[in-house]
């Protein structure tokens, strides 16, 4: 076995030359669904720590549980039919470290938006669409900042600035309707930095945006990270896309962690099976023309039953009876990275215990 | 104005399985089947609402043998005897008997015929109507959508029962009568649901895709949008029966529906009305009769929508 | 704004127009009004003088041009009933039925939006079983049975309540609480459902994911979004109020218009029931027209269309 959990985060802690203080540190966290059709096992025991001004991407297919995991961090997950099994996620918020998922009702709310502002994916749905975008921005200002009409009014205006709506002023009585969805995950943005958090959760927010838009949105998210100091976790299904912007990249499977590296190290040495299928299958600049992508075989794993293997095994190539058996932990492969897989890539051989 | 992004489905990400628009037709419908049965079991509403309806079936199906007596039968001797459990009442005429001595209990069973009669055949004829027409306006468009809405539009804005009861009492009491005016008068109604459908389903991408590797209009109606109406249309008719049913007592109740010579729940509530304070069994217990039968259509109504409209399914809770 | 309300205003007329014409072919399904509104011991020679002083034997197209011209103008002739302008003794009906459709409305409103709100807020618990249970009850229980009932219960029984009439202050409690019944159970349920169904709205989860508390979601974003549904609901349900008035006002002897449809179309009074018929649909055509109004007012996305 692999011993604890803290060994574990510690092992994935962040790139050299960073200071190593945690803000973040989740261990062991499980989320199930209680549906009709039966439990959905959507996050087993996920544990993961994020440094201060640290970007973190987090990559898998849908039905992973990267966003289920992040979201019931905050507990944004509808409870029921989703319950929290187990797990803790230590967090310095503005009144000190404490445990997200077991503090009360008042002091989550107290969190959200003013620690911790959260991205979310649809910004065309995201959006209350009989309040106006200033509104929406304005409101948890009164609330965490306790800034009166005026001052709330003044910022709001400034927000929608500097994330790029032009004309910035009377565009704070519109209403979602009259904003593309470029603007309106700009207003988004605008709302999860407005009470100036520590920590950025962005779950897919580009997914629903058009190619060129995308861009300009990772830009905007970039540019506010360095310029507000800010943490990043941000959640997509897309390599690529975490290559330009993340330090560290978590991959996650069938709700575990597959491999967790230097977004550098996971380019470059991938150790998990599924981690190389993927980026296999992402098109590359130095690629030869006539070379085809592959893509991976086989579908995502049923989550009806509570992993007693490796999820991926039904679709791994260098499968053998120990992936079928037991539930691989996650091996250190050397500062920063390690892999939950029992067979060793680098050697091309099953591990030796 | 907003621009035109995909827009993909929204919640934590938890499905497993393929994009729902690509989804077999065929499969998703078995698919709702086995999760219906799984429903139906699971959920006490429907089941219950399924039973008390198929009492009503049965009652009118075997009515001369559960009727204790021929309803019609008169005995003036006999009148205004209360239920077997009141003093004076007797297990003879377990529901008493009205003011011609005509057993209650009887005459509520035999009342189920004609509250069934009307509406199913009611709803079958409204139904056709309104899917005939309701799939040529959908389908083409234009002015003829234009003339067939406009005629349906009308029907909706003036209130319903004014319609009913005005043409009731312009073609007289019968139950023939009474069955083609719910049929007819309710057909707007199918009409609005199935045009709805028709243009939701032909403008969604899987039809459109459909069209494009050159799928004919026939291909399209059969493979595509009849077995998506099959659930709005199921679950309406079961509403609307039920409504049906209710109508038909109202006329009854005004003297309307079908001849005081045959038992109806309705004549039968019109007939206790005048007796309400000194035998108010008369005029409330058929009033039971409806809401049982209401009730179970209304409680299987529910549990159908919840199972065929997949749109509800999904949003999941 | 404007023209969406410009473009439903002239929906409205035409629809009207539509009305007049269903209303004149309506009384002549049969061919022949004279044959139905002559007593039935009439003679032949007696029913062919009412055809001819109704006007009934002129060809059809001058019939309907007539009755058209004079219904645009609010003439529909006398009652044959009461010898006296239909359209004069409609609208001396009208203001005991709006008292009833109103007071029924407001019972439906003021018991159905907080049951459904509080039942959809908190799925599973008491409230919501109970907030399914008005909302089935509204739905399986006849408004004519229930007004029976009503009768039996608390004027027969208990001496409360009046039984009829529109005299006293608290006649109207008995007919506006067995016509609110329907609306009323058709409330719960749209209000539980749509809270239901706005809870698990992404804009929902984005309001909780900014730190706000539970009782501003409620306020702020639940209710405003669910009034939506209702508004467009309580337009359709006046229409229904109308209808429903047919039974409860025959039961009460409520002296509106629903009463006078029972009592016209029993005597056969043609006049009378055109006017009704007509008069009726113009109320319930302004009243989806005041809805949609009210809909442009709270959704800024018909608002602010263009």
């Amino acid at each position: 076995m692999t011993g604890c959990v803290t060994c574990l985060t510690r092992a994935c802690d962040g790139k050299e030359g960073k200071r190593l203080v945690s803000i973040l540190e989740v261990s062991d966290l499980a989320v199930e669904f209680n549906t009709i059709e039966g439990v959905v096992h959507a996050v087993n025991g996920v544990s993961f720590s994020l440094d201060s001004r640290e970007t973190l991407g987090i990559v898998g297919e849908s039905g992973s549980g990267k966003s289920v995991s992040m979201m019931s961090l905050l507990r944004l997950i509808p409870e029921p039919p989703g319950r929290i099994r187990s797990g803790s996620a230590w967090f310095d918020s503005s009144k000190g470290r404490v445990d997200l998922l077991s503090l009360s009702k008042t002091k989550r709310a107290a969190v959200r938006g003013r620690d911790i502002g959260f991205v979310f994916q649809d910004p065309m749905s995201s959006l209350n669409p009989l309040m106006t975008v200033g509104e929406q921005i304005a409101e948890s200002m009164r609330l965490h900042l306790e800034l009166g009409d005026r001052e709330a009014r003044t910022r709001t205006v400034e927000l929608l600035d500097r994330v790029g709506i032009p004309a910035a002023a009377e565009r704070y009585g519109n209403y979602p309707h009259q904003f593309s969805g470029g603007m309106r995950q700009r207003v988004m943005i605008a709302i999860a930095i407005a009470c100036g958090p520590k920590l950025l959760i962005a779950d897919e927010p580009t997914t629903a945006l058009d190619v060129t838009v995308q861009a300009q949105i990772l830009d905007l998210v970039k540019s506010l990270r360095d310029e507000l100091g800010l943490a990043v976790i941000w959640i997509s299904h897309d390599l690529g896309v975490v290559a330009g912007l993340a330090d560290r990249v978590i991959v996650m499977y069938g709700g575990l962690v597959a491999e967790c590296a230097s977004v550098d190290e996971l380019y470059e040495q991938p150790r998990h099976p599924y981690t190389e299928g993927l980026l296999e299958a992402l098109p590359r600049v130095d690629q030869d023309r006539g070379e085809e992508l592959r893509s991976i075989e086989g579908t995502p794993p049923d989550l009806y039953t509570a992993p007693g293997a490796c999820p991926f095994a039904p679709r791994c190539s260098y499968t053998f009876d120990r992936c079928r058996r037991e539930v691989p932990p996650r091996y250190v492969v050397n500062n920063g990275h390690d892999t939950a897989c029992f067979y060793d890539l680098a050697e091309r051989r099953p591990r030796s215990e | 104005m907003t621009s035109e992004q995909p827009q993909p489905a929204s919640g934590p990400d938890l499905s497993p399985s393929a994009d729902p628009l690509l989804e077999d037709e065929r499969g998703r419908v078995r698919r709702a089947l086995s999760y219906g049965a799984k429903l139906l079991l699971r959920d006490k509403g429907g089941m219950i609402g399924l039973s008390l309806f198929m009492v009503v079936v049965f009652a009118a199906i075997f009515a001369p043998y559960i009727a204790l007596h021929n309803p019609l039968q008169q005995d003036l001797t006999r009148s205004r005897q209360p239920p077997a459990w009141r003093d004076g009442g007797s297990w003879e005429y377990p529901l008493g008997t009205d003011s011609l001595g005509r057993d209650m209990f009887s005459r509520i069973v035999y009342g189920s015929r004609v509250s069934l009669t009307v509406g199913f055949l009611g709803v079958a004829i409204a139904l056709s109507i309104g899917l005939v027409l309701g799939l040529v306006a959908g389908f083409a468009g234009g002015r003829v959508d234009n003339v067939i809405m406009g005629g349906a539009n009308l029907f909706l804005a003036v209130p319903y029962l004014l319609i009913v009861v005005v043409v009731a009492a312009v073609v007289g009491r019968s139950l023939v009568n009474v069955v083609l005016i719910f049929g007819i008068t309710d057909a707007p109604l199918f009409v609005r649901i199935t045009r709805g459908e028709v243009l939701r389903i032909r403008n969604s991408g899987y039809v459109e895709s459909a069209v494009a590797i050159g799928a004919g209009r026939a291909r399209i109606l059969f493979d595509h949008i009849l077995p998506n109406l099959v659930g709005p249309l199921i679950t309406v008719a079961t509403f609307e029966m039920s409504a049906m049913i209710f109508y038909e007592a109202g006329l009854g109740f005004l003297g309307l529906s079908v001849p005081p010579t045959i038992p109806s729940w309705g004549n039968m509530l019109a007939a206790g009305r005048q007796y309400l304070a000194s035998t108010p069994w008369v005029a409330t217990y058929p009033g039971f009769a409806i809401i049982f039968t209401a009730l179970g259509m209304n409680l299987f109504g529910d549990w159908l929508r919840d199972v065929l409209d997949p749109r509800l399914r999904r949003k999941g809770r | 704004m404007q023209r969406y309300l410009l473009s439903r205003a002239v929906q409205s007329v035409l629809l009207l127009l539509g009305v007049i014409v269903l209303v004149f072919f309506l009384v002549r399904l049969t061919g022949d009004p004279a044959r139905l509104m002559a007593p039935r011991e009439a003679s032949a020679q007696d029913i062919a003088e009412l055809r001819a002083l109704m006007g009934y034997d002129r060809p059809l197209p001058v019939q309907f041009a007539d009755f058209f011209s004079g219904a645009i103008r609010g003439d529909f002739g006398n009652s044959v009933h009461y010898r006296a302008p239909a359209m004069a003794l409609v609208v001396t009906r009208l203001p005991a039925t709006v008292e009833l459709a109103l007071s029924a409305l407001l019972f439906a409103v003021l018991v159905g939006v907080p049951l459904g709100v509080i039942g959809g807020s908190n799925p599973g618990s008491i409230w919501d079983s109970l907030a399914r249970g008005v909302g089935l009850i509204g739905q399986t229980v006849p408004n004519f049975w229930i007004a029976l009932i009503f009768i039996l219960v608390f004027s027969v029984n208990l001496g409360w309540l009046p039984s009829f009439g529109r005299g006293h202050w608290n006649s109207i409690v008995l007919p506006a609480v067995s016509l609110g019944l329907f609306p009323l159970g058709q409330i719960v349920r749209l209000m539980r459902s749509a809270v239901l169904e706005i809870r698990g709205e992404d804009y929902i989860r984005t309001a909780y994911s900014k730190g706000i508390n539970d009782r501003r979601i409620y306020v702020a974003h639940v209710f405003r979004n669910a009034a939506i549904p209702l508004v467009s609901m309580l337009g359709v349900q006046f229409g229904y109020l109308l209808g429903g008035s047919i039974y409860i006002e025959t039961i009460f002897a409520w002296p509106g218009l629903g009463r006078m449809i029972a009592e016209s179309v029993a005597a056969r009074d043609f006049p009378l029931v055109q006017a009704v018929a007509v008069f009726t649909s113009l109320v319930v055509v302004a009243m989806n027209l005041l809805t949609d109004v009210a809909y442009a007012l709270i959704d800024p996305r018909i608002r602010y269309d263009k």
